[in-house]
């Protein structure tokens, strides 16, 4: 073998040596992705048959009139989607607004159990208007805490409700700096960010999210934004709907209806 | 032109590189690593698996049917079971293993029914200190049909900005009958029964037109007067002094 027949040989081998093992590696690449889509298919954990996530875009009205500020959706919440006890890890909350004479507006965090509705008798004479205003994530349509996650973690689904992984999330904090409505907490056991997902498990099996189930004045109200006879749209038609801090362009979907204007 | 070998073969070796390239990136590496619709479908996956606690009031209804008809017959109709007797989704799979409590002390109740100022008008509430102290409210009240010990005598008991409102103005001795006919249904069920309002100009002429026979009230021409507007799209009846 002379060195014009070694470099020839040379260069047709490697070339054949790569496409052939790309050749094998595509075939065992196929399989395992067969093999993963079947396993998606049969485990039924995906969307159940016949669940389109696409005819689906939830959203939540919330009637400030019938809000009487009992904490049962926070209690509920916590139990649903083991949120530490601790009275600063919410994934929905209520605040209680007193709007005095003299135009000072204060905002609190109304304690579960309404341990503070007790001590605070608002009987002063200088409160021009008090009511709760029950919050949470509003699920907005452009949310600015999946915008600034550095590595994806937190998304949109195609039916509308803000998720987040767990498993990618880094614990950064940004979304929660980010978010304008402090909808997030960081949860300390896992070290993730964390806030309401709409109770997307028992949304999807047909079931209503845990507030919503327990309100006893039907102040929260869930459904279908797609769906024209789902109770959200007519209580959007029939009611003057506000949403929070319209003028960040989020576009929330959780809708207040008799907003008081100091609400922010 | 004539390509010369040496770039034919440089071009062959080239091509074989991307293609090998290609190939590694849009089949040998895992779609997994490159794109974020696995993540995604992962993550909703995880977040599907992750149990009910509330079963939900049909679930609860389905075997306790007495309590739910009682219950959507009562003032506490729209109360989920699950809002006083806690999460039940375990109770619902297992019924003799595990029981949902039943809160039956003077603590639990005024979580909603404790007057509170920021609660809305007419909601149902009383002051726990005076409230028949140390009694249970279930001696009294059965709370899958509580009943309150009377309907309201009045329509301010629930009405009780309007009536407010209406006390300082002109039409302070007028009754509210005298505009409103209030079918007796209404206190029961007020959503259900609701009391009819004037619908013509004719009714506020019958006092304030130019041929009535009251002396007081100030007159106007129905004929001229406003026309073609309807007496409230101008006053407010409760407050007729004000305008607008």
């Amino acid at each position: 073998m002379n060195k014009r027949d070694f470099l020839k040989g040379l260069i047709l081998f490697f070339p054949a040596g790569g496409v052939l093992g790309a050749l094998a590696g595509d075939l065992g690449a196929k399989e395992a992705g067969a093999k993963e889509a079947a396993a998606r298919d049969a485990g039924g954990t995906s969307a159940p048959k016949g669940y389109d996530p696409g005819s689906h875009y939830y959203g939540m009205g919330i009637e400030i009139d019938k809000c009487i500020g009992c904490s049962r959706c926070v209690e509920a919440c916590k139990v649903e989607n083991d949120v530490l006890p601790e009275p600063f890890f919410f994934r929905t909350w209520i605040e209680r607004y007193v709007i005095k004479k003299d135009g000072d507006v204060v905002v609190e965090s109304i304690n579960v159990k309404g341990k503070a509705s007790k001590e605070r008798a608002q009987e002063d004479s200088d409160v021009l208007r008090t009511f709760f205003v029950p919050k949470l994530c509003n699920h907005c349509a452009h949310p600015p805490c999946v915008q600034v996650c550095p590595v994806g973690a937190t998304f949109a689904t195609e039916d509308g409700v803000v998720l987040i992984d767990s498993e990618r999330c880094i614990g950064c904090r940004y979304c929660i700096q980010a978010c304008p409505y402090g909808a997030r907490y960081l949860d300390p056991r896992s070290k993730t960010a964390d806030k309401c997902s709409f109770c997307y498990h028992r949304v999807r099996q047909g079931l209503l999210p845990a507030c919503v189930e327990v309100c006893p004045t039907q102040a929260r109200i869930f459904g279908d934004l797609r769906s024209k006879a789902s109770r959200l749209v007519r209580f959007a038609r029939m009611n003057k709907i506000h949403v929070l801090k319209p003028a960040l362009n989020t576009e929330p979907k959780v809708y207040y209806a008799q907003l008081d204007g100091e609400v922010r | 032109m004539r390509i010369p070998e040496q770039v034919k073969r440089l071009a062959l070796v080239i091509g074989i590189l991307v293609a090998g390239a290609l190939v590694t990136r849009f089949y040998v590496i895992p779609r997994s690593l490159v794109s974020s619709d696995l993540h995604r479908s992962t993550t909703v996956e995880r977040e599907l698996v992750k149990p009910a606690r509330f079963a939900g009031s049909e679930t609860c209804q389905g075997c306790h049917e007495e309590e739910g008809v009682k219950k959507n017959k009562s003032f506490h109709r729209n109360l989920a079971c699950e809002g006083c007797h806690g999460p039940a989704a375990k109770h619902a799979e297992d019924p003799g293993a595990v029981k949902p409590p039943a809160p039956r002390d003077r603590k639990f109740c005024p979580v909603c029914h404790a007057y509170d100022a920021s609660r809305p008008t007419g909601f149902p509430q009383i002051n726990p200190v005076v409230h028949n102290p140390l009694k249970p409210c279930i001696a009294c009240h059965n709370p899958h049909d509580p009943v309150p010990p009377r309907t309201p005598a009045a329509c301010s008991a629930c009405h009780a900005q309007i009536e407010r409102t209406k006390a300082v103005s002109s039409h302070a001795l007028l009754a509210c009958t005298t505009c409103h006919t209030v079918s007796e249904q209404h206190k029961r069920a007020p959503r259900t029964a609701l009391p009819t309002k004037p619908q013509t100009r004719e009714f506020c002429g019958k006092c304030h037109g130019k041929d009535s026979p009251q002396k007081e009230p100030p007159k106007i021409d129905l004929t001229t007067h406003g026309t073609p507007y309807l007496c409230w799209q101008c006053h407010y009846p409760h407050l007729p002094e004000g305008r607008g």
